[in-house]
């Protein structure tokens, strides 16, 4: 066990920090999801056609590629397009975009597409009565969205989004190709410099498995306190 | 855009769609008999059995598909005992290091997917079969798998497509399939979004073929 020891005589520690970096990305790749699928439900679920183009568009090309080839796309032409777009505001210098944000955002992108889903099988579920209810008080769409449809699409959407944070928790481990430093590539290192590939590896998945273990746990929590009253 | 670009890397990304098929049909086929060997022993009443199959699941299905193929391809080979076995023919090689982690893992997800469908089968079908006087064996080959079958197509097609973008994986130890020749493309020619839209556009094209198969199937096969 002295592969795993703190400090510089072993990779207790680099580890540790790993596993942080991949609950941060997963954290970070979760939230932008949100943000993409708070911009395509609508588009989803909107009548018109063309919008409605636009939403499954993003959907299915997301979940019909492998994710590593839009983690390539991001890595390789993540900095080529910011680039482009700096220049159009006469910034010609080159720029580096940081190895977590374009990791986040590929996962980000990737967990958005499946987070769409969820949400626009969870609204189409709610009752068709709550909708019609909340226009005959009057109530704002905002008031609406957020006091009426939201809480209950949260209860239905929970068990799905969970499935959506696991996908999301083990994609992370593909951003080791572009060399932020999370569990897998800090593993690579070290069953590199150790020449112990198999002990590595195996740790690593131990901790995937302890993550998605206590991650389920909390989902668990978070479930029974939006089912109260079913 | 650089449409020569995006000609001429067609055929050669049409090349590496063969190993792509390949690594996906292999690692299906094993991974199906996998899948029902542990849905079998899923359904079994003894608790060995049953907690090993879902450990196994368990396990497979929480960690990432890079570390069981890093596992199996980089670790696997520093045991000095598996290289003077018969096994290191097999374990040397890339393509069925790949080839092994995939059929493991789906087999893993396949084996939950028929152990819900070998639970939905009502129990009147199982009981008209044995008041009918059928052995279990017989009942189990000829009632309880095609049902299972069918009620297990819609989610089978799901991981039909999950392991076909999985099999992208296999370009990180050496494999050049699909993701890997693209990748190779875009790190020379600096065209990502070239590069992106054709390898896509074939990803995409698959997808299309097996969902609609899997529609078909499920069509032809459904309850009248």
């Amino acid at each position: 066990m002295n592969l795993l020891a703190f400090g510089n005589t072993g990779w207790g520690d680099e580890l540790f920090y790993a596993t942080l970096m991949t609950i941060a990305v997963s954290i970070t790749a979760m939230i932008i999801g949100f943000i993409f699928a708070l911009i395509f439900t609508p588009l989803k679920l909107s009548k018109k056609k063309y919008l409605n183009l636009i939403g499954n568009f993003y959907t299915t090309v997301i979940r019909g590629v492998p994710e590593l080839l839009v983690i390539y796309l991001l890595f390789f032409g993540g900095s080529g397009a910011i680039m482009y777009v700096a220049s159009i505001f006469g910034y010609n210098e080159y720029i580096e975009i940081n190895a977590f944000l374009t990791g986040s955002f590929s996962i980000g992108i990737i967990s958005g597409a499946y987070s769409t889903e969820v949400f626009r099988g969870a609204i189409q579920s709610i009752d068709k009565g709550q909708f019609e209810a909340s226009k005959v008080l009057g109530l704002k769409k905002k008031i609406e969205f957020f006091k009426v449809i939201m809480p209950q699409m949260l209860r239905l959407a929970i068990p799905n989004l969970s499935n959506v944070w696991q996908i999301t928790l083990k994609d992370t481990s593909l951003i080791s190709v572009t060399g932020l430093v999370e569990i897998m590539r800090q593993s690579y290192i070290a069953a590199g410099s150790t020449r112990d590939p198999l002990f590595f590896y195996s740790f690593a998945a131990v901790l995937y498995l302890l993550l998605t273990y206590l991650s389920m746990k909390l989902i668990n929590r978070l479930e029974v306190k939006y089912n109260r009253g079913f | 855009m650089d449409f020569d670009l995006m000609i001429t890397s067609f055929p050669k990304l049409l090349n590496a769609t063969v190993v792509t098929l390949k690594l996906l049909s292999l690692s299906l086929f094993f991974g199906l008999f996998i899948g029902l060997f542990f849905a079998i022993l899923r359904l079994r009443k003894n608790i060995f059995l049953n907690k090993f199959a879902y450990g196994y699941s368990y396990v497979f299905r929480g960690t990432p598909l890079l570390v069981q193929i890093f596992i199996i391809y980089f670790g696997l080979g520093q045991i000095e005992y598996l290289r003077t076995t018969i096994l290191w023919v097999v374990l040397k090689e890339p393509y069925w290091c790949a080839i092994i982690a995939f059929a493991l893992n789906t087999g893993a997800y396949t084996s939950e997917i028929l152990r819900s469908a070998f639970q939905t089968i009502k129990p009147g079908f199982i009981e008209a079969g044995k008041s009918l006087g059928i052995p279990n064996k017989i009942i189990f080959y000829k009632i309880q798998i095609p049902i299972a079958i069918r009620q297990s197509l819609p989610a089978y097609g799901n991981e039909i497509i999950l392991m076909m973008k999985g099999t992208s994986l296999a370009s990180t130890v050496t494999l050049l399939d699909l993701t890997g020749v693209a990748k190779y493309i875009i790190s020379t020619t600096f065209k990502p979004i070239e590069v992106f839209i054709v390898a896509g556009g074939i990803y995409l094209f698959m997808t299309f073929i097996i969902h609609n198969l899997i529609k078909y199937l499920e069509k032809k096969y459904s309850y009248q």
